[in-house]
């Protein structure tokens, strides 16, 4: 293969990490562009060490690259060196496999794992020179200067973003010409397939939008108008045109076992975020806690089968040489099949191959402080413990079901086990927090300070045990039971974040604690992004073009450009952040169905108020909606066959087919009167 | 069972730095199952050295990695399986046994290492000399302009040949060098073994190691320096060709490649 470099060497060498930019990864496919007809390229709107540990592009990486009529390929923010020498030599941004220019692909797909990327992707679009605003890709000026409809695969790729930020795109959405919206490995063969079909008739692009906008998940929003009332808030929103489904439901996997996972994963050159090998054992999370977002949007709960998790562990260790492999989950203590899946781990992989296995996002307790000491160093490693709240009673508003007595338990315990280092994380600014609540954050580290010296005798100590708080400041997502909570200004989060530190200092172990909080600014603006609408992308451009970038990162954000750009554009903050949410007012992401209904959601929101719990979905079923996807933790498997869990509310009920394989796209093309996604709306709306 | 391992580093692969490089033989090494004895201790990890890091942007046909195995594999089985769990740019060429203990490993033998140099076409920066230093070609400093058809010529006037040549004829060539402290000013004739022109390539044979060990770079730099002319670290595309021990005795140099110091693996 003849050496293809987008970039100068002169440049390689002048920047930072010039591997990044290089795309000759182990395991990076390559194809003969010859023989392929959609050339897709996946981005990460993030430096490239962020965007390598993501474990979603992997998975549709090697999922795109199993078609054989396409060529998958990534694109990651080029670094704010790189960037600035981009623009001055004006160099176009390139797909790193092949270093061929983004523009010349027939599809651009964008993750948004996080809202403060989203000024990142408006540097992906402008270094690529794509037009930023998805209307205007469709046309082009003929030879007479007058517009014309552009032809599909002419020009611009079909820009479409994913991920759990799609479940509210409408602060980016006229940025894109598609979302799709749920798990990638269900509907995508069939966007591809509709995108060699439509070609091949030779539509323009905007008939191929409208025919993709047909495939159940799909979105594309300049197919939707949303109007608005006088005081801001959403009045409607409707498709523009007939055959257009008003609600888009998210795709899943039923079963986890049937989809193909990562074959040979990616493994980069320099050391990235994630180093080692992700195994995913379920998705989804039982435990419902009404701040979180992903815990809704992932529901149903679906396991892998202990049989597939072995395979996968082979396979992912053979392929990649990795040292390490991490367990990856919602909540890894949740799988059922943990204990053996661990002790085979171990076993084939550990102890002969010197294999580190890392398990996140455990709950501590006898078992997993068993498996902790024979896969960590315990002198060296810390145990974390994510109470969210101080006070019992912040805990039953955000149904954390976690007691003071857990917490103390797995303490005493892990003491006991020979560790002296524990990390706490809380959040600040919850729904009906008060001063009591957060000291009680301070009050709680103490008890574990005072717990070590009266558990672990003087002459068993490994020195002074370290607790460490970390505190972030709450941000309401949507599709969560917060989504009507109110958000505080950046002073008064501040302020949330002193109570604590004075409680703190004035407690009697304090040299023992340490306190660290987050940046109050970026808290704001991620609020602002996250439950923003389609008014809110005239901002984040203002602020692209003031030179916000990598606004995830502290050293480069400027608070002050995104004042400016909403001051600018008309945007006032506190209607997003601090307003008061009607209960019966449409939410601009309210067109998604993710599968917990609204009226679900808003029971949550209310028990929170009363500082009620709700029980897990392994206890029993709070009928929240996701039944209607048909699998996981809201079935029983009795006798081979699928039977709903006792409980499941039947006013939930759906037909088990909802996210069965999507029809094929000559039905698609005529849409049917009594479309099921057109049912939805008003079944729930009530 | 200690084996040192020849490679070879081209392509886009030279701009792999050598800490990745590290880290990317021991995966390599796992992905072609060839076990490694790991180190006891608080923090184990596999028991290899490498011999020379290699400065990035340069190509090398010889980097050597002295590797502990589990079990005994022949030589060419070692190679086979490396090359095969590789991608495109590395190249393993020989495995061979050496000897255990601290003196024969490759780091501390490493004495000499042959460069090859080729003069690329590029215009020289606007904005006057690049400044001295050996970290330049990783600076923040205005990049090389790239270069277009116009512009296509080599930055050195055909003279520099000669010139090259009657400037290595001095006695003294001193130059200020970063030292693991401090600049320190340095006597680099004594550390270039052999100079010659074969065509436009130029080849340099220096001096290497844990205490003597020079740059291509630092001579070009010199040079330039010394002459009055303009330099640029991407003025030469650099390949390290061989890295040798040096057996001689008595101020007698007798340079070995580090390969030949092992003996066949079958």
């Amino acid at each position: 293969m003849a050496e293809r470099l987008a970039l100068p060497e002169e440049i390689l060498l002048s920047v930072e990490k010039p591997e990044r930019y290089l795309g000759n990864e182990v395991n990076a496919v390559h194809k003969d562009p010859e023989k392929i007809s959609i050339r897709f390229v996946m981005c990460f709107p993030d430096v490239y060490e962020i965007g390598m540990s993501h474990l979603g592009i992997q998975i549709l990486y090697d999922m795109f690259n199993a078609r054989p009529d396409t060529w998958c390929e990534r694109v990651y923010s080029p670094w704010v060196d790189l960037d600035r020498l981009m623009r001055e030599k004006d160099i176009e941004l390139f797909a790193l496999e092949s270093q061929d220019p983004v523009r010349a692909f027939d599809f651009l797909g964008i993750t948004l794992q996080y809202e403060l990327c989203y000024a990142n992707i408006l540097q992906i679009l402008d270094l690529s020179r794509i037009p930023l605003r998805a209307k205007d890709r469709l046309y082009a000026k003929d030879e007479s200067g007058a517009e014309i409809e552009q032809l599909l695969g002419e020009e611009s790729p079909v820009v479409i973003g994913g991920g759990p930020c799609a479940y509210n795109p409408e602060p980016v959405a006229d940025f894109f010409d598609l979302f799709y919206i749920g798990e990638g490995e269900t509907v995508y063969d069939n966007l591809l397939d509709l995108y060699q079909e439509c070609r091949q008739e030779g539509t323009t692009r905007l008939q191929f939008l409208e025919r993709a906008a047909q495939i159940p998940g799909i979105y594309c929003p300049l197919l939707y108008q949303p109007a608005y009332h006088e005081d801001g808030t959403l009045r409607s929103f409707e498709p523009v045109r007939e055959g257009i489904p008003r609600r888009i439901r998210k795709q899943i996997v039923t079963d986890l076992d049937q989809v193909s996972y990562i074959s040979k994963p990616l493994v980069p050159f320099m050391q990235v975020t994630q180093d080692r090998v992700v195994l995913e054992v379920q998705r989804g999370c039982i435990r419902g806690c009404r701040f979180c977002q992903a815990g809704m949007i992932y529901r149903p709960t679906r396991t892998k089968s202990l049989e597939t998790l072995k395979k996968d562990a082979d396979r992912l260790l053979g392929e990649s040489g990795h040292e390490e492999i991490s367990l990856s989950s919602l909540s890894t203590s949740d799988y059922p099949e943990l204990e053996g899946l661990v002790t085979d781990l171990i076993e084939k992989h550990g102890k002969t191959k010197n294999i580190n296995i890392s398990l996140p996002s455990l709950r501590i307790d006898a078992f997993s402080l068993d498996v902790m000491s024979k896969v960590q160093d315990v002198k060296k490693s810390s145990l974390t413990f994510a109470p969210e709240g101080g006070s019992q009673r912040m805990r039953n508003v955000i149904n954390k079901g976690l007691t003071e007595e857990d917490i103390l338990k797995g303490a005493r315990d892990a003491f006991l086990g020979g560790w002296n280092k524990v990390k706490l994380y809380f959040m600040l600014g919850q729904p009906t927090e008060t001063e009591e609540d957060r000291r009680a954050i301070a009050q709680l580290a103490e008890k574990i300070a005072e717990l070590y010296y009266d558990t672990v005798p003087k002459e068993k100590r490994n020195g002074k045990c370290m607790i460490t708080i970390s505190t972030s400041f709450f941000v309401p997502k949507p599709f969560t039971p917060f989504q009507w909570a109110e958000m505080f200004t950046p002073e008064e989060y501040l302020t949330f974040a002193h109570t604590v530190n004075r409680e703190v200092k004035e407690s009697l172990n304090h040299k023992s604690i340490r306190y660290n909080w987050h940046e109050a600014y970026g808290t704001v603006l991620e609020g602002l992004l996250a439950r923003g609408d389609r008014k809110v992308s005239y901002t984040i451009e203002a602020a692209y073009r003031k030179g916000a970038l990598f606004d995830a990162w502290t050293e480069h954000w400027d608070w002050n450009r995104w004042v400016e750009a909403m001051y600018e554009t008309g945007i006032d903050l506190d209607f997003y952040t601090r307003r008061k949410r009607g209960e019966d007012e449409i939410f601009p992401w309210d067109f998604i169905d993710a599968g917990p209904s609204k009226k679900f959601l808003l029971d949550e929101w209310h028990k929170a108020l009363r500082e009620e719990v709700t029980p897990n979905c392994h206890m029993s079923c709070s009928a929240c909606g996701a039944a209607k996807f048909g699998c996981g933790v809201c079935f029983n498997t009795k006798d081979g066959k699928q039977i709903l869990r006792a409980g499941t509310d039947l006013q939930y009920t759906y037909p088990v087919a909802a996210c069965n394989p999507v029809p094929g796209i000559r039905e698609l093309r005529k849409p049917k009167e009594n479309d099921s996604a057109m049912q939805d709306i008003e079944t729930e709306g009530s | 069972m200690r084996v040192r391992v020849k490679y070879s580093k081209q392509g886009l692969m030279r701009f792999i730095g050598h800490l990745d490089m590290m880290r990317y033989f021991q995966k390599a090494c796992r992905r072609a199952g060839i076990d490694v004895v790991y180190t006891e201790g608080m923090s184990p990890h596999m028991s290899m050295s490498f011999a020379l890091p290699l400065g990035v942007g340069m190509t090398s046909d010889s980097e050597y990695v002295d590797v502990d195995l589990v079990e005994s594999i022949p030589g060419q089985e070692i190679v086979n399986r490396l090359n095969r769990s590789v991608p495109e740019g590395i190249h393993f060429t020989e495995a061979r046994q050496i000897p255990e203990g601290k003196i024969h490993k490759g780091m501390n033998l490493a004495a000499r290492a042959d460069f090859t140099l080729r003069m690329k076409p590029c215009t020289v920066p606007e904005t006057g000399p690049a400044e001295a230093g050996e970290s330049q070609a990783r600076s923040q400093a205005e990049p090389f302009v790239v270069s277009s058809e116009d512009s296509r010529r080599t930055p050195w006037d055909l003279a520099w040949h000669d010139d090259f040549l009657s400037w290595l004829k001095k006695p003294e060539i001193m130059v200020m060098k970063k030292g693991k402290k401090a600049l320190k000013e340095i006597n680099i004739r004594p550390l270039i073994f052999e100079a010659r022109f074969d065509g436009p390539k130029l080849m340099l044979g220096l001096s290497a190691g844990l205490d003597r060990n020079i740059r291509p770079e630092l001579v070009m730099q010199a040079f330039a320096d010394q002459t009055g002319r303009e330099y640029h670290p991407c003025m030469f595309s650099i390949n390290r060709d061989e890295v040798y021990a040096d057996k001689g005795k008595d101020g007698q140099h007798a340079f070995v490649p580090l390969i030949a110091l092992g003996k066949d693996l079958s």
